[in-house]
């Protein structure tokens, strides 16, 4: 059995080697063309599938909608009607008649001071409830009832409260997100494995050394899950509170586009705050894989 | 025999509500300075919970250990502690893991610079030193362990405890692994505390074997001393009667007079 195996295996080795500084380079070359290939292979097997979709139900849209009496505008309408607004998205003629890059920037300031707020907020309130049990007896329940109010029944107290649009939608998007961030760090602390826990003791850390090297990390990845729901909560809310208060937003736009009966200028903005919104929830996963490395693998 | 750690009538009892269990009871140990001792028993029998006593991680019901004379009952690095499952913190680097006890400990009696030199002659001592950078998650499972053992050696401890420290490992690392632990204690001479449950392992590397009966209600059934000179030789000791009849005894002791009873 060996003896031809042998034999054939110096055979293609001989000449392998006579031919070697001729053929030095060739072996390189297929492997990256292959790569790029394949690349593209990937690429297109993730691209072309929802281009398809997104094809098919535009053509369906728009056989539906193109009927003379029909509600809706067809894909063609919304394009020709908005084509200023989605060309120019800087103008600024005063008041609320701005582009849209203006209303979608007013949104995001406001969800990201009251975001940031209520992240803060919020992981300081998880690490009191996972570490206090006394903390998690007098709070867990409160936050169990609170959390279950919808954001927009916070509204009206809170512009009586603070008397201001302004304040009072950066409450609502707190008051929104904060309870999956308390509920999700509470259980990544209260998950932090004994083994931490005695290394912490055996090297002596303090409360603020362990605060910092063992429970934040630890719960990093608990916490992540929690700050991703509650910018997508944030998202939410912010569109619904503005549309009650007014001023410049993406989601007062839409309620000023429908009392003046432009529908394709509602599409539109729909169309922005999806995606938006997408790349809101891209960013937090994003920053959720880069600080948790290692961590979620344990 | 001069008394270094010394275990005085510990008793341990668990309280779960009305039901008390009685883990640990009347335990007296003694150990010299420099010393090797292994504490063997069936699982259950309440080992690392002693061990767990001595580290100061839960604390005896009655009794106490002392250490150099004085009594001790709160975790500290004088007592590292090497862990079954390694505990290395996964976010930090190997070096990170190791430096993370050295700077608390040298914080006011060592530089910067002594402390990084500190963490790299501990990484050397157990051959990771190439690894430093690497994450615990990239390396295998006896390079996490030996890893383990730097944290502990780099904090200067009187006493290293070992809790099953081989435990989770394939055989071949496992004795590679036994080998470098000797190696370290010929050359550094720490006293040194192991729970195991395995004869070979157990007679193999200690100077005194503790062997716990079972529970509830453990105690020190009996210690053997194992005379063989150091260094040892795994492939020597293979035929060597003394190590035979140190294995025979401790192995009669365990299946014969105490054999471990499923769900008592």
């Amino acid at each position: 059995m060996n003896m031809p195996a042998t034999k054939i295996e110096v055979e293609t080795a001989t000449p392998a080697a006579v031919a070697a500084p001729v053929v030095a380079m060739t072996p390189r070359r297929p492997p990256r063309s292959e790569a790029y290939a394949r690349m593209a292979r990937e690429t297109a097997v993730r691209v072309i599938p929802p281009l398809v979709v997104i094809a098919l139900l535009t053509l369906i849209w728009e056989l539906v909608c193109r009927r003379a009496g029909s509600a809706l505008p067809p894909p063609s309408k919304v394009f020709k009607d908005t084509k200023e607004l989605i060309l120019d998205p800087f103008f600024d003629h005063g008041g609320i008649d701005k582009g849209l890059f203006w209303h979608l920037s007013a949104s995001l300031q406001r969800v990201a001071l009251g975001y940031s707020l209520s992240a803060i907020a919020g992981i300081a309130l998880g690490v009191l409830v996972g570490q206090s049990v006394w903390a998690m007896r007098g709070l867990d329940p409160l936050f169990q009832v609170l959390r279950t109010i919808p954001p927009l029944a916070w509204l009206p107290l809170s512009l009586a409260a603070f008397r201001d649009g302004q304040p009072s939608a950066i409450f609502v998007i707190f008051i929104t997100s904060i309870w999956p961030i308390i509920i999700n760090t509470a259980v990544g602390i209260r998950n932090i494995p004994q083994d931490y826990r005695n290394v912490a003791a055996v090297v002596q850390l303090n409360p603020l050394e362990f605060f910092s090297k063992i429970m934040i990390p630890a719960a990093a990845p608990y916490i992540f899950t929690g700050l991703r729901i509650g910018i997508g909560l944030s998202w939410l809310a912010i569109v619904a509170a503005e549309m009650l208060i007014g001023g410049v937003g993406i989601g007062f736009f839409i309620w000023d586009a429908w009392n003046s009966s432009h529908i394709s200028e509602i599409i539109l903005a729909l169309f922005y705050v999806g995606i938006v919104g997408f790349v809101l929830d891209r960013l937090i996963a994003g920053l959720g894989k880069i600080v948790t490395r290692g961590t979620a693998t344990s | 025999m001069t008394a270094y750690l010394k275990l005085d009538h510990i008793d341990k009892i668990f309280t779960r509500g009305a039901a008390t269990t009685e883990v640990l009871k009347d335990i007296n140990l003694t150990i010299e300075k420099g010393q090797y001792v292994s504490i063997i028993g069936h699982s259950g029998c309440g080992k690392s919970t002693l061990l767990n006593i001595i580290a100061g991680l839960t604390t005896a019901t009655t009794g106490g250990v002392l250490l150099e004379n004085r009594e001790v009952n709160s975790p500290g690095p004088d007592r590292a502690v090497v862990f079954q499952n390694h505990s290395l913190l996964p976010w930090l680097t190997v070096y990170e893991n190791v430096r993370l006890g050295v700077d608390k400990v040298f914080a006011k009696t060592k530089t910067k610079a002594e402390r990084d030199a500190w963490v790299m002659h501990n990484l050397n001592l157990v051959q990771m030193a190439h690894a430093r950078d690497k994450r615990p998650n990239e390396i295998s499972g006896g390079m996490k362990q030996r890893v383990g053992i730097a944290r502990a050696l780099a904090m200067e401890p009187k006493v290293l405890l070992l809790d099953e420290p081989f435990g989770a490992l394939d055989a071949l690392t496992r004795a590679h692994l036994q080998d470098s632990v000797m190696a370290l204690h010929q050359k550094l001479g720490n006293t040194i505390l192991m729970i195991t449950h395995d004869v070979d392992e157990a007679v193999l590397l200690s100077d005194r074997i503790v062997m716990m009966t079972n529970g509830p209600s453990a105690r020190i059934g009996e210690v053997l001393e194992v005379p063989l000179a150091r260094p040892r030789k795994r492939l020597e000791l293979a035929t060597n009667t003394t190590y035979l009849k140190c294995r025979q005894r401790v192995l009669e002791f365990l299946y014969e007079r105490h054999r471990f009873v499923e769900a008592a």
